[in-house]
């Protein structure tokens, strides 16, 4: 059996993979996060909920309207992010002129009460979503065994986020955003509709989360609770990251789920912690972040 | 269009930051294609005087009527649209943008504005150094950059707020010269200034401003016989 630094290949590569998955889901959601920080200075509590929203929006799709895996991965986002739209634009609208913490409190708020809300509706435990029957089955790489929906998370979060990263760095569209983030009121002066820019925008970050809860569907089990654990490691992710930056986000989200597998092989007991000893070593050596901008 | 049309009717219009009271009362008319100046010591309100006409201000009361329409309650988004460009104090370039990126940056808000290559023209500076970022340009190219970045959305008033500030004497020749082109396209050019000595040659009027009010107006040809009042306000 061929071995790596002491480890069986299958094992090695088997919880790459896993770490892949992982980081293509922290990638995802970080990037979402430093898109709304970006322009609306609030860090998004309710983006686990969100997620969450996008994996039971699928969950429904399917089970009422009979809508497929496909046809949700456009139309969850949509209806999810619309209501993060919605919510930008009747309440954390009335507050951006108070402290950006307000905000922070009121994604927390909306958080609890959307999770309390499904877990009324749904109870705790999780329901199941099937995998598409297209990419049901996988392949035997001769290294190891890689079912084909792991391998395509992985890719369609890659390809996403790079769309993404293209989007906001090099068009027109993304030059607004940039300068908004910057200097919003001489943008404003310059005749570009700032308050619908960012509502778009808010509702752009909520549908790449609900994007990442429909992707997640079928692995995990669909729980009003499952964005909530997540969105923790993701914050650490941030942190890492650094605020601010978008490639920033991607990278270091894939890297931690990276590091967060290898952990595991390596050695497993650390593997839940792994990612908080990263951001202590990134906060105590470079507070910005790995790819912040120092104050 | 007649010689006396008015592009800008500000009457009665006073500003607020929170609670401080900044502005009280102005009264600032300027017909379409004039050059008027915004004279007066530091603090004394002329970029609150700018900022108030965009909106950019906590609170306004009064009337502007920029075109034949009242802004009082309009969005500040919606002003710029009326043909109106702003140049604020700090230049506001962008870091995150390129020089061509600053440039096309601002949405045209009328045709007729200038092209990229008129632009380029116009400065040379900015167009070799296009592809670098916007804040790595020096004080004088930048102030160019925010120049230009409002010539390209066919604006037809323009309020710049200090633009020779800090610069040396070849490049505020340069804007001089400039600004003497753009008066000579008709355009209409509210300039708030700290140098007489830039103003008093391009300008049409003058409005001295003192405390948030507006103390004296000096045409062109009163400029020696009201030398005592210009004295009194700003020391030259
Ligand atoms: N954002 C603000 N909040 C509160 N007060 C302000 C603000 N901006 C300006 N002021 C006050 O308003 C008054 C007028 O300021 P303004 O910037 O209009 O002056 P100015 O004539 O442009 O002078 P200068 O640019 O040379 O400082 C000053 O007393 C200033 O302290
Ligand atoms: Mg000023």
């Amino acid at each position: 059996m061929t071995m790596i630094f002491g480890v069986p290949a299958a094992a090695f590569f088997g919880q790459l993979l896993l770490g892949l998955i992982n980081g293509a889901f922290y990638a995802l959601l970080s990037l979402g996060l430093a898109i709304i920080f970006g322009l609306l200075k609030i860090i998004n509590f309710a983006h686990g909920a969100q997620y969450m929203l996008g994996a039971f929006a699928a969950y429904l799709l399917l089970n009422y309207l009979g809508i497929n895996y496909w046809a949700a991965l456009f139309l969850a986002p949509l209806i999810v992010g619309t209501i993060g739209a919605l919510i930008e634009r009747y309440l954390l609208r009335r507050i951006t002129h108070i402290d950006h913490i307000y905000g922070l409190l009121l994604t927390f708020g909306l958080a609890l009460i959307i999770q309390g809300l499904f877990t009324n509706l749904f109870g705790v435990s999780g329901n199941r979503y099937p995998v598409p029957s297209e990419l049901s089955g996988g392949i035997n790489l001769g290294f190891m065994f890689m079912p084909y929906y792991r391998g395509w998370i992985v890719a369609i979060a890659v390809v996403v986020c790079i769309a993404v990263w293209f989007l906001i760095e090099k068009t027109k569209l993304g030059g607004y955003l940039r300068a908004g983030t910057e200097n919003p009121a001489l943008m404003q002066a310059f005749g570009i509709n700032v308050p619908l820019l960012v509502t778009l925008t808010y509702g752009f970050g909520v549908a790449l989360a609900a994007f990442a809860g429909v992707l997640a569907a079928p692995i995990y089990s669909v729980a009003p609770g499952m964005g909530a654990n997540l969105l923790i490691v993701v914050f650490a992710v941030v942190v890492i990251g650094g605020m601010g930056s978008i490639m920033g986000a991607i990278v270091t989200g894939l890297a931690m789920g990276i590091v967060e597998g290898l952990t595991k092989v390596y050695y497993p007991e650390a593997s839940n912690t792994v990612i908080f000893l990263v951001m202590i070593l990134v906060l105590l050596l470079r507070p910005a972040g790995l790819f912040g901008k120092e104050a | 269009m007649s010689k006396t049309y008015e592009q800008l009717g500000i009457t009665d219009l006073h500003a607020y930051y929170g609670e401080s009271h900044i502005l009280h009362g102005i009264d600032l008319h300027i017909n379409r294609g004039e050059l008027v100046t915004l004279l007066g010591r530091n603090g004394s309100g002329r970029s609150t005087t700018l900022k108030s006409i965009m909106n950019m201000v906590g609170r306004r009361t009064g009337s502007i009527v920029i075109n034949g329409n009242e802004t009082i309650e309009t969005a500040p988004h919606h002003i710029a649209r009326l043909g109106v460009g702003f140049c604020p104090e700090e230049r506001g370039i962008f870091s995150s943008l390129n020089v061509e990126e600053n440039l096309l940056l601002p949405p045209t808000v009328r045709s007729g504005g200038m092209s990229l290559d008129e632009i380029y023209d116009m400065f040379p500076n900015l167009y070799e150094r296009r592809k670098s970022v916007g804040t790595r340009l020096s004080g004088g190219e930048q102030q160019m950059l925010a120049l230009a970045r409002i010539l390209r959305t066919g604006a037809n008033m323009l309020l710049l707020d200090e633009i020779t500030e800090g610069l040396a004497p070849v490049i505020v020749q340069k804007l001089a010269e400039v600004l003497t082109q753009l008066k000579e396209k008709g355009l209409t050019i509210l300039l708030v200034e700290q140098s007489f000595r830039f103003a008093a040659p391009i300008a049409d009027r003058h409005y001295l401003m003192e405390h948030g009010q507006i103390v004296e107006e000096v045409k062109k040809d009163e400029l020696e016989s009201k030398k005592d009042i210009l004295n009194t306000y700003l020391g030259v």
